[in-house]
């Protein structure tokens, strides 16, 4: 796989003293949709800002498609595309200007009829002449994209793209992106939502408190990282023995008539078995097994616990 | 050189212009009028002739200088302070252009402003008094190098300021008081003797004395060294700004 941009021993400490990057190396793959997850204040827009040259690094390296991104800041940020995650927009100027006034800024000749092109990808056609100003948050927010996308970068950074966005139009814009992607464009997002990231992204990296804890492809990280829980319906009562060997099994509870238990699925091989074993052999009447999976949301939200 | 890039800022900036023309031009133009009639006819007719020139006529400069100078740091500070205050600079900042060609094109757009509006107040002042105007040349040279100078540092003001308060500040406290002090109504050689020599260090001096040679070839200190003020002043802006962008300040975190 081709590393289209890596990040290599950042470290970033705001002038107050806050390290709001400790040690951060990652590569991102040519053509993969990469969510960066983590809670408020974990360090995601400081790294995006890191890479697009917002934010000036206290120590370490960034090559953007083989280009350093301070040395030949021009290759590599030509590269890039930013969508970044407050709303900024400039209150007058009309909605085509600005996209306009973004290819012009990336050195790129006006191209009216890829704006154009932009403005119905995001439903915005219809609101080329509008002021930035009468347009809703949302709208504000895909401006923003077609700006990002104005000069066509081979790397986009998405920092919360579908913040503020309704579900409708949340639906559509994960489209889009997919679109892009199809297009070979790199996509670097940042989100919230965990089903977003669950729904769109290739790899998965999890920061928190400025470091890195995790990256991975989101499903070996779903598995690898994976409980699972086998939730078994049984009539009748337990007693003696059989009450004895069930709970002598770790990790296991008893609910009224329900049995949860929970295992790796890394160890299920191993595990899963014994339970069987002992409602067989303790000839225990169970009608209903169910098996339930963790959702990255709970892997997500164990791994910032730690 | 990221040259359609500076053209998009220029473009931008100078639309900002054309948006607000009604008091991009005419505040500057009433108030030009009013000096007239102020400093002109009612006073001026009471007043001698200044070097050998009539009041109304000899404040023609120094009032120019006054609106120019005052236009450069107001537009170039607020172009830049602006789109800081919003956060709209991301794009600018991340975008493949370099320091100098963003300065380039802010600083171009407010210069190119100060020069319009510097040009329509003498235009309305040849309504009122007979302008002639002895070296077109150096008259534009002085021009063109203080609309930049003040331009830049506006610009300079635009990024060092954290509030709309502070914008005002430096115009309002240093350079408004220091053109009127510069003699920009009146030749500093009227001065005593102790106050002339005083007046030597204000820079503004230099600036007007030197405009006004460009239109009546009469200057309160020689021309040369207020050509070598300016260029000196030119030079010390643009290394601050170039420290500014080599080191992030105020723009990155
Ligand atoms: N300019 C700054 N000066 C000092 N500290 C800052 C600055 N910008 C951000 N920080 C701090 O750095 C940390 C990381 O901030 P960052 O904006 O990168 O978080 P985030 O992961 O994007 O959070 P969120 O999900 O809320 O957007 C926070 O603790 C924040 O307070
Ligand atoms: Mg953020």
């Amino acid at each position: 796989m081709e590393t289209v941009l890596s990040v290599e021993s950042v470290n970033k400490i705001y002038s107050g003293g806050f390290q709001a990057l400790e040690n951060i190396n990652l590569s991102i793959n040519k053509g993969e949709i990469f969510a960066l997850l983590g809670p408020n204040g974990a360090g995601k827009t400081t790294l995006i800002g890191a890479i697009c040259g917002l934010v000036n690094l206290t120590s370490g390296k960034i090559i953007i498609d083989g280009f350093d991104h301070q040395r030949d800041f021009r290759s590599a940020r030509s590269k890039i595309g930013l969508v970044p995650q407050e709303l900024t927009t400039d209150a007058f100027e009309r909605v085509i200007d600005t996209v306009a006034f973004s290819q012009g800024l990336f050195g790129l000749k006006k191209d009216i009829e890829y704006v154009d092109k932009l403005l119905k990808d995001f439903s915005l056609f219809d609101k080329r002449n509008n002021k930035l100003m009468t347009l809703s948050g949302g709208m504000k927010r895909r401006v923003m994209i077609a700006k990002a996308l104005a000069h066509k970068p081979e790397i986009l950074f998405l920092d919360e793209p579908t913040a503020g966005v309704d579900v409708q139009l949340r639906e559509s814009m994960w489209e889009q992106i997919h679109c892009l992607k199809e297009r070979g464009v790199t996509i670097i997002l940042t989100t919230h939502y965990i089903e977003e990231a669950e729904k769109m992204a290739d790899r998965i990296g999890i920061i928190n408190k400025g470091k890195i804890v995790q990256v991975d492809e989101k499903k070996s990280l779903i598995k690898r990282l994976g409980q699972k829980t086998i939730q078994i319906a049984y009539d009748g009562s337990l007693e003696g023995q059989a009450l004895q060997d069930l709970q002598s099994i770790p990790n296991l509870k008893l609910d009224g008539q329900l049995i949860n238990y929970e295992y790796q699925s890394t160890s299920a091989v191993e595990e899963v078995p014994k339970l069987f074993k002992v409602l067989v052999d303790h000839k225990i009447p169970f009608s209903e097994v169910e098996s339930k999976e963790k959702s990255l949301q709970d892997i997500f939200v164990d791994l910032v616990r730690e | 050189m990221n040259y359609r890039g500076i053209i998009a800022i220029y473009r931008f900036e100078m639309a900002r212009m054309w948006r607000t023309l009604g008091q991009s031009i005419a505040s500057p133009v009433i108030s030009t009028c009013l000096y007239f009639v102020v400093f002109g006819s009612a006073l001026g007719s009471r007043i001698d002739k200044v070097e050998g020139i009539e009041y109304g006529t000899f404040i023609v400069p120094g009032l120019v200088m006054l609106t120019v100078l005052t236009q450069c740091i107001s537009n170039a500070s607020f172009g830049i302070y602006f789109p800081k205050f919003t956060g709209t600079i991301y794009e600018v900042l991340s975008a493949p252009i370099s320091a100098f060609e963003i300065v380039l094109g802010y600083v171009g757009a407010a210069a190119s402003k100060a020069i319009i509006i510097g040009s329509i107040i003498l235009a309305t002042a040849s309504f009122f008094v007979e302008l002639k105007i002895a070296h077109p040349f150096y008259m534009m040279a002085f021009l063109i190098l203080t609309t930049f100078t003040f331009s830049m540092f506006g610009f300079l003001i635009g990024i060092w300021a954290d509030g709309f308060e502070k914008l005002q500040i430096v115009p309002l406290l240093v350079i408004t008081p220091l053109t009127f002090l510069g003699g920009a109504f009146y030749s500093i050689k009227m001065l005593p003797p102790f106050w002339y020599k005083v007046s030597l260090v204000n820079p503004m001096v230099y600036l007007i004395s030197g405009f006004r040679w460009s239109f009546y070839e009469t200057a309160d200190v020689p021309v040369g060294i207020s050509l070598i003020g300016i260029t000196l002043v030119l030079t010390v802006t643009l290394s601050i700004i170039y420290w500014i962008f080599k080191t992030g300040y105020k723009l990155k975190p």
